[in-house]
């Protein structure tokens, strides 16, 4: 259970700063493009000590790239949300957006697990975090409030994407038996203050907040292994190389 | 007989990759040694940042440096908690950061958590500076341009 727990937290580290990464080179000005390629990093550094957990408790000779470079499609847990394509710009942000006020609440939380080492994780992560969601607001504010063109595209894609955010206050089994167990972080509780920073954000931004009725359906699946049609093709890229050269070291 | 001291004295030519101008100890990512053997040194560092692609490049320094000192065995332990802090690099390590041109951490995080600095310009001083990006060239650095000498710089910030 603590191992598919592991998976769920890396996974949405990994695939999220993998999207970022792809945007590396291809960023609309300089001091974004750097933005998203350090915000990547950091995703996948906190994967890392995630994976390396794992790897420690299911010893067998695994090491945190097992997990990355050896599951397939089902077997990642990560929510739908962080596997969705880059879009453009504006698409990148509000993804960014949801899930980094989501990720900010999630790690502050974890701070309180009877885990020590995820508590260590957390922190670590926290303070990082805390400068994505600050890009990630400012930026939805300069697009909803800038001109007609970026409030109109800033707009869709919080409107595209809001179907997608329903699934990180939905706990899975895993998550419920974590939670019981004193380790895991119960995740329905945040879902009042992640809206509340959206609410705040989006009224920044002279944007719309999304309205649904009361317990309106959502996307789901990701967390446990039922994944968009995108996810393979993320993985082919990522894990071509051990794919075709199994075990490949430089 | 190794000593504590003698490895952290073997250890300080251990520079920052991307700060050569910063030893490992300056840094404050050098957290601590544990001799377990003339032949078994633990070094117990911590990462700055989770991604920083820097760690591996120290690691393998520190290993490289107490290997050239004839000591077989070096075990390299990355420690997560406490989290490495800005507050942790030394005085030294922010004068020579200024010399080097890159604007040190301008307050204490644990004294003053989250409020926006005034950083001066490490060229000329002048404290008519503005921020340009959050993110600089490495992950702990944010981008600054002075107003007065007009020369942009790299500032580290309070993490």
């Amino acid at each position: 259970m603590m191992r598919d727990y592991l998976m769920h937290l890396a996974d949405n580290a990994l695939i999220m700063g993998h999207r970022l990464s792809e945007w590396c080179g291809h960023g609309p000005i300089l001091e974004v493009d750097m933005a998203l390629a350090n915000i990547a990093l950091d995703q996948v550094g906190a994967a890392r000590s995630f994976y390396q957990y794992a790897a420690e408790l299911d010893g067998n000779g695994a090491t945190e790239d097992t997990y990355p470079y050896t599951r397939d499609v089902r077997e990642f847990r990560n929510i739908l949300l962080c596997e969705l394509p880059n879009g453009d710009f504006a698409d990148t942000i509000a993804r960014s957006l949801f899930f980094d006020a989501y990720q900010f609440l999630f790690y502050t939380a974890l701070q309180g697990s009877s885990d020590e080492r995820l508590r260590a994780i957390a922190t670590k992560s926290l303070k990082e975090v805390t400068y994505h969601q600050r890009f990630s607001s400012e930026w939805t504010v300069r697009l909803g409030d800038g001109t007609a063109e970026s409030k109109q595209k800033m707009q869709k894609a919080i409107d595209n994407l809001w179907d997608y955010t329903g699934e990180m206050f939905a706990p899975s089994a895993t998550e419920k038996a974590m939670l019981a167990s004193g380790i895991g972080v119960d995740i329905a509780s945040l879902r009042s203050a992640w809206e509340d920073h959206i609410r705040a954000t989006l009224e920044e931004a002279t944007l719309a907040y999304p309205l649904r009725k009361e317990g309106a359906w959502f996307q789901q699946g990701g967390k446990t292994g039922i994944h968009t049609e995108y996810m393979g093709f993320i993985l082919t890229e990522l894990q071509y190389l051990q794919k075709s050269y199994p075990g490949a070291e430089w | 007989m190794l000593t504590k001291d003698l490895i952290l004295d073997y250890l300080e030519p251990v520079t920052d990759p991307e700060i050569p101008v910063l030893t490992l100890r300056d840094l404050g990512v050098l957290r601590d040694v544990v001799i377990h053997s003339d032949t078994h040194v633990e070094v117990l560092i911590t990462p700055t940042y989770t991604g920083c692609p820097a760690m591996g490049a120290m690691a393998t320094a520190i290993r490289l440096e107490l290997i050239g000192h004839g000591i077989p065995q070096v075990q390299i332990t990355e420690v997560l908690s406490p989290a490495w802090t800005t507050d942790w690099i030394s005085e030294e390590g922010r004068r020579k950061l200024n010399e080097y041109g890159i604007a040190p951490p301008q307050y204490r995080v644990a004294d003053n958590p989250g409020e926006a600095a005034v950083v001066p310009c490490p060229q000329c001083g002048s404290t008519h500076t503005n921020l340009l990006s959050q993110f600089g060239s490495t992950a702990c650095k944010a981008l600054y341009r002075c107003l007065d000498c007009l020369e942009p710089f790299d500032y580290f910030k309070c993490h």
